[in-house]
């Protein structure tokens, strides 16, 4: 990951979703109207943070099988990065909540699994904080992370479809494929999904050189 | 490792029979919330609203089993802790403990529905798809708790932790629980509850497979 063409990509990707994802026709919807284009800002957030949390899981059991602080280092700054993507996907979706439902937050199954979903790696910070040794705070933060992505799954994918949601795509409420019959969506959805992932890539292998940096000064 | 399982658990079970008092503690700590509730609401027998009723039963079973599961690996000594390194299998002792914590929970929280429908009232119409929630839920609660107490232990402020920790972790299963004793206190048709029974099980089974999994981790640190 240290050849930069990946690096270009982004910012070529990021500058044409947020021009295109401003400026591109949509379909004019009854209700949604312009704030259908929430979909390129507010949806990736989600699919950033679920690959992101789920990246950083990754070098947590990594890190269980080698004892590799290298990758704690990883672990916790793909978290890092992973819980602020989930903030700011729930600060768009109250954004757009407050045009589409008419309320900052309205109790809907999605908004409580996400707001319960943040809760829980705000636990796994804290608890990192109350642990003294190196050692000790990489191993038993990384139990606690698969533990806690573990209990993520059935929040964030099963709970919330099993009731009715206001979400498009659930509870009746028809999806945007339905809407979406020339696919004018997709072209720039797909790519903005890509573009915010690899930023959110690139911002957490930044903050890992940058720690790596403080730990290199310190020995 | 069926017969170690099986000698460890026979162990705690005596261990704790022989200091009754935690165990007894806990019972009152039990009962004394749902008096509290009782003369908080001072309500007659069935004039609480049924959700209302629903909800704060579950809220005083998951309060009382944060106590109940906190001291198995919390309250600890260093001696028990090296005796147990070095005679048990980290499988044998989280299987164990969870086992173990099932059971104790699922004692408590039938002497509980008992007090709390002793005092509060019974609004429910299927009593027996209410009992089956109860047993699936405090064992769900003490399969996700027992894993959370054993991480909790390793930290300083490890009250806090066990609090803040588990219950994030423990919500899903809390609101499919609320969700099926809802309907088993409408008396809505059986069949109506089978998928979310399902999807219970399935929680409880991840949760358990995960402890299983991490637990060794945990352990050797």
């Amino acid at each position: 990951m240290r050849k930069s063409w990946w690096k270009i990509l982004t910012v070529f990707l990021l500058i044409y979703v947020i021009t295109g994802g401003l400026l591109f026709e949509v379909p004019r919807l009854h209700i949604l109207n312009e704030t259908i284009r929430a979909l390129y800002f507010h949806v990736p957030m989600w699919f950033g943070m679920i690959i992101l949390l789920g990246i950083s899981v990754f070098y947590a059991v990594k890190y269980l099988r080698t004892s590799n602080q290298e990758f704690d280092l990883r672990a916790i700054e793909f978290a890092n990065v992973g819980v602020i993507f989930g903030i700011l996907g729930v600060l768009t979706g109250m954004l757009w909540a407050q045009f589409a439902w008419g309320e900052w937050w309205s109790g809907d199954p999605k908004q409580n699994a996400s707001a319960i979903g943040l809760l829980i790696y705000f636990a796994y910070f804290i608890l990192r904080g109350s642990l003294e040794d190196v050692n000790q705070k990489a191993r038993i933060s990384a139990v606690y992370n698969v533990f806690a992505f573990a209990a993520l799954i059935p929040l964030l994918f099963i709970l919330p479809r099993m009731t009715d949601s206001l979400h498009p795509g659930n509870g009746g409420n028809p999806g945007f494929n339905a809407y979406d019959l020339d696919s004018r969506l997709r072209m720039t959805f797909y790519p903005a999904v890509i573009a915010w992932t690899l930023l959110g890539v690139w911002i957490a292998s930044v903050r890992v050189r940058i720690r790596r940096l403080f730990i290199n000064q310190e020995i | 490792m069926a017969a170690q399982l099986i000698s460890f658990i026979y162990n705690e079970i005596r261990l704790e029979w022989r200091n009754r008092y935690t165990v007894n503690g806990i019972i009152l700590y039990l009962v004394s919330t749902v008096f509290i509730c009782y003369l908080s609401f001072s309500v007659r027998a069935n004039q609480l609203n049924p959700i209302t009723w629903n909800v704060i039963f579950w809220l005083i079973i998951l309060f009382s089993s944060i106590n109940a599961v906190a001291k198995s690996f919390i309250q600890e000594t260093e001696g028990s802790f090296l005796y147990l390194y070095y005679t048990h299998s980290p499988q044998v002792i989280i299987l164990g403990r969870i086992i173990y914590n099932s059971l104790l929970m699922l004692s408590l929280s039938l002497v509980g529905f008992g007090a709390y429908a002793l005092v509060l009232g019974n609004p429910v119409e299927d009593i027996w798809v209410y009992l089956l929630v109860v047993v699936l839920g405090s064992v769900g609660l003490s399969f996700s708790m027992t894993m959370v107490s054993a991480i909790a232990s390793k930290a300083r402020n490890s009250n806090t932790l066990m609090a803040i920790l588990s219950f994030p972790v423990v919500l899903p299963i809390l609101l499919m629980v609320i969700k099926i004793s809802k309907n088993a206190i409408n008396g809505v048709e059986r069949l109506a509850s089978v998928d979310d029974f399902m999807v219970l099980l399935a929680i409880n089974a991840l949760i358990a497979a995960a402890s299983y999994l991490l637990f060794p981790y945990l352990w050797r640190s």
